[in-house]
């Protein structure tokens, strides 16, 4: 079936929306990741099968549906019944014929399936009023969890590819696309905040076979927003991508996702197949002059390649090395034609913006970064998940609004944001609002939206460490400082988490994060002192501990660090029994000891233990 | 060592156009067939697509979706991303260095199992994550280790 024509389109809509209007009964069986690891498609499955052994399917009309990540990761696997907005957490197998009988047959709520808040110990019935999702401002969020995404149907129905129809209609001028988007001040959400707008007009003045990239590369180690976005909501990604295309004239594009997301192509793939079908995407796209052509590249499992440069040489084939700055992308991107490169949720934000216009976009967020945020919040957070905030949000409001606190109400310690090229942000901080700018001046980054809260049991020392680490891995090793300066850094990190810092590595930590921030080829390596400089800065106290008093205060650093039982032990054996290396003996209701020669200070015991008898202590 | 079935080779190479920009493409649907990259294949690919040996090594060595050495049967893969470090991802590892006897990035003898670190993914929020083939498995603790490698070996 091809869409020709607006009217088209409408009719189209307006026929699906009788099939199965909105107001439908359906049940929503989560489908991302999180909710897939715990079940889900089996769980989805299973409903199917009872409703049909039942008969009830026939009686109430009502679908089941598997669409993508309903954010909620931490209490998958996710239910949701609509229209009554009725939602279970943690559901399994065996509740099924319940939720069958009860619930899908009589409307009936089983308590003990509702989300629980953590503080007023209250049951939620409804989806809406939880806290982690009422505080939220879910726009480009605003289809997960609720459509299929193997269904171009489901999007339209509701209210997709209608923007794409309506200017392609109207013939709209392609450079007045453009002007809309620069005035809507979108930046970039892949982590730079370049405004998008301004990319694309530079673009447009260079001469040559134009081309239209989407950067799901997503490297940040800690983030699965764009994941999501892909897996859950493809056409948003496509629809922002074809008008993309048009304001710029492109006839070609690629998406780049990340080796590592094998169902995210899974379903960019089939709603290609769809759009194409649907004549939304290939020649003369619905039935205009326009035509437009998307391929869907994976990545090889490398970092760097989510630097624009290096992305654009993976996708000729080649080694994705960067290549330095002086050449813009905008004039000799992809083969040498001029190109835009945008990232996933980026793209996503466009659809929204020609459709609701710039100004309602600038009335969102703060006036330097306007529009909503993605982030996946995750790390020693009560509730971990995929969320969406206004810009400007504080990261107190996310962190203990949303996200509900600290898992087991420790101390927090530090939230980290934009990956490797990022930094670590103490409570002092935690007022600060979440955009590019202020997060950049506090010594951290937006990134692409990667947030990774800590608890006391995090060792900074060895967060920086870790970080320094991961990129050593990722350098590509064209250029000198990143190669060799990388491994000096963390030679100085290793020496300072294994009991043979000296006080004088400080200073020379600080010279060689300079040299790295001046002198390195790509961002990768520019911003690659940046944990272990945000750390240095309000964590200094940390390193002087490890360095002077051979000390890890979080118990982390293995070479500074024993465990042992103390008075208060009640003898309840939780510890004997996760320990890996059976270290810890004891007589039930007896206090119970640490074999230190056997202990391998892995902490299993420290997390179990209910009544704070382990205490954390210097390795003599 | 089996005797490499290249008529595969040739089926994926047929589906791309001969040249340089398909090569990281070709090299992708050689590795989901044979789990690795058999260096005949490298260099029947070579020639194919008129790409010097030496570059589609340079090519295979850098990307980390590749390996040039054959797999177990079963690749555990324990994320080492952010959040799973955080959460204790690094004692998961180690512990199935201990149970596996070999360290990470190695195969056992027997061909059964490789272990691999990656660097996060995607599933972040059940940190820390264990992949093992396809099947994703949540909140893992060091005990838990055992079980997974019990369940898997059950399966056969
Ligand atoms: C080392 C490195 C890794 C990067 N990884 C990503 C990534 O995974 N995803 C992404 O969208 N942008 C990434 N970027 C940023 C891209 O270079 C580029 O700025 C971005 O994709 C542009 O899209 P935007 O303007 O929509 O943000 C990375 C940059 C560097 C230096
Ligand atoms: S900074 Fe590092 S990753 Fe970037 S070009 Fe230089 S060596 Fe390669
Ligand atoms: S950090 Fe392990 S899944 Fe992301």
């Amino acid at each position: 079936m091809k869409i020709n024509s607006f009217d088209d389109y409408q009719n189209l809509r307006k026929q699906l929306l009788v099939l199965q209007p909105l107001e439908q009964k359906k049940v929503l069986v989560c489908c991302g990741t999180g909710c897939r690891a715990g079940g889900s498609l089996e769980i989805a499955h299973k409903i199917e099968e009872d409703l049909k052994a039942k008969g009830i399917g026939s009686s109430v009309e009502l679908v089941v549906k598997k669409p993508g990540c309903q954010g909620m990761c931490e209490k998958g696997p996710l239910v949701w019944f609509m229209p009554q907005g009725i939602f279970y957490c943690s559901v399994k197998m065996k509740d099924v014929p319940e939720i069958v009988e009860k619930t899908i047959a009589k409307g009936e709520i089983i308590e003990r399936l509702l989300y629980k808040d953590s503080e007023t110990k209250e049951r939620i019935s409804h989806h809406d009023s939880i806290p982690f999702i009422a505080r939220q401002n879910r726009l480009v969020l605003r289809n997960m969890g609720v459509i299929d995404p193997m269904d171009i149907k489901d999007y339209i129905r509701a209210g997709g590819y209608e923007t794409l129809l309506d200017i392609l209609d109207k013939k709209r001028d392609p450079d007045s696309i453009i002007e809309e988007i620069e005035k809507s001040g979108l930046r970039g959400r892949g982590g730079g905040g370049f405004l998008t707008g301004r990319k694309w007009k530079a673009c447009k003045k260079a001469q040559g076979n134009r081309y239209v990239l989407c950067n799901g590369d997503e490297g940040d180690p800690g983030a699965f927003m764009d994941r999501s976005i892909m897996e859950g909501d493809p056409h948003g990604v496509l629809e922002g991508m074809i008008l993309g295309a048009y304001s710029l004239c492109a006839k070609e594009g690629y998406i780049y996702v990340r080796h590592e997301y094998p169902l995210a192509v899974k379903h960019l793939s089939h709603a290609i197949q769809e759009a194409k079908e649907y004549g939304l995407l290939g020649e003369n796209i619905a039935g205009s002059s326009f035509s437009f052509e998307i391929h869907i590249n994976r990545g090889g499992g490398a970092f760097v390649c989510g630097e624009s440069s290096a992305l654009m040489r993976s996708l000729e084939g080649k080694v994705g090395e960067p290549r330095a700055k002086y050449i813009h992308a905008t004039d000799k991107g992809l083969f040498d034609s001029p190109t835009v490169l945008n990232n996933v949720e980026t793209w996503a934000n466009v659809p929204l913006i020609l459709q609701k216009g710039a100004k309602w976009f600038t009335e969102i967020g703060t006036p330097k970064s306007p529009g909503t945020k993605v982030f996946s919040l995750v790390g020693k957070v009560k509730n971990t998940g995929l969320i969406e905030v206004a810009m400007g949000t504080t990261l107190r409001e996310v962190i203990f609004g949303i996200g509900g606190g600290i898992i087991g109400d420790r101390q927090f310690k530090a939230v980290q944001t934009g990956g490797p090229s990022g930094g670590c942000l103490p409570a002092s901080h935690l007022d600060t609002p979440v955009d590019f700018d202020t997060l950049t001046q506090a010594g951290s980054m937006m990134g692409s939206g990667g947030m990774i809260v800590m608890d006391d049991r995090t060792c900074m020392v060895d967060v920086a460490r870790y970080f320094t680490q991961f990129l050593i891995q990722e350098s590509c090793g064209k250029c000198l400082p990143c190669r060799e300066g990388l491994p000096q850094l963390h030679y100085f990190l290793k020496e300072i988490v294994e009991g043979r810092g000296k006080e004088e590595y400080l200073p020379k930590i600080e010279e060689l994060a300079q040299v790295l921030q001046d002198s390195s080829l790509c961002g990768l390596g520019s911003t690659s002192a940046n944990p272990v400089m945000s750390t240095l800065r309000y964590f200094r106290e940390e390193y002087l501990l490890h360095i002077l008093e051979k000390r890890c205060p979080a118990g982390v650093c293995k070479a500074l660090t024993s465990f042992t039982i103390n008075e208060k032990c009640t003898g309840c054996g939780a510890c004997l029994r996760v320990c890996p290396v059976e270290a810890i003996i004891g007589q039930k209701r007896e206090k119970h000891e640490i074999l230190q020669a056997k202990c391998i200070q892995c902490g299993s015991c420290y997390s179990v233990c209910k009544f704070d008898a382990i205490t954390i202590g210097k390795r003599s | 060592m089996e005797c490499l079935d290249m008529t595969k080779v040739e089926e994926i190479l047929q589906a791309y156009p001969h040249d340089e920009t398909s090569l990281i493409m070709v090299l992708q649907d050689i590795h989901d067939t044979f789990n690795y990259l058999p260096c005949d294949a490298l260099k029947r690919v070579a020639q194919e697509l008129n790409v010097p040996l030496a570059k589609v090594f340079s090519v295979t060595t850098f990307y980390k979706a590749f390996s040039l050495n054959p797999k177990g049967k079963k690749v555990i893969r324990v994320c080492l991303g952010t959040a799973c470090h955080i959460r204790g991802g690094e004692e998961i590892t180690q512990e199935f260095e201990r149970q596996l006897g070999v360290l990470r990035s190695q195969t056992t003898k027997d061909q059964e199992f490789t272990l691999e670190t990656v660097n996060c993914v995607g599933a972040c929020a059940m940190a820390p994550v264990v992949v093992v083939n396809e099947e994703y498995h949540r909140n893992v603790t060091a005990i838990k280790v055992k079980d997974i490698l019990k369940g898997e070996k059950n399966e056969d």
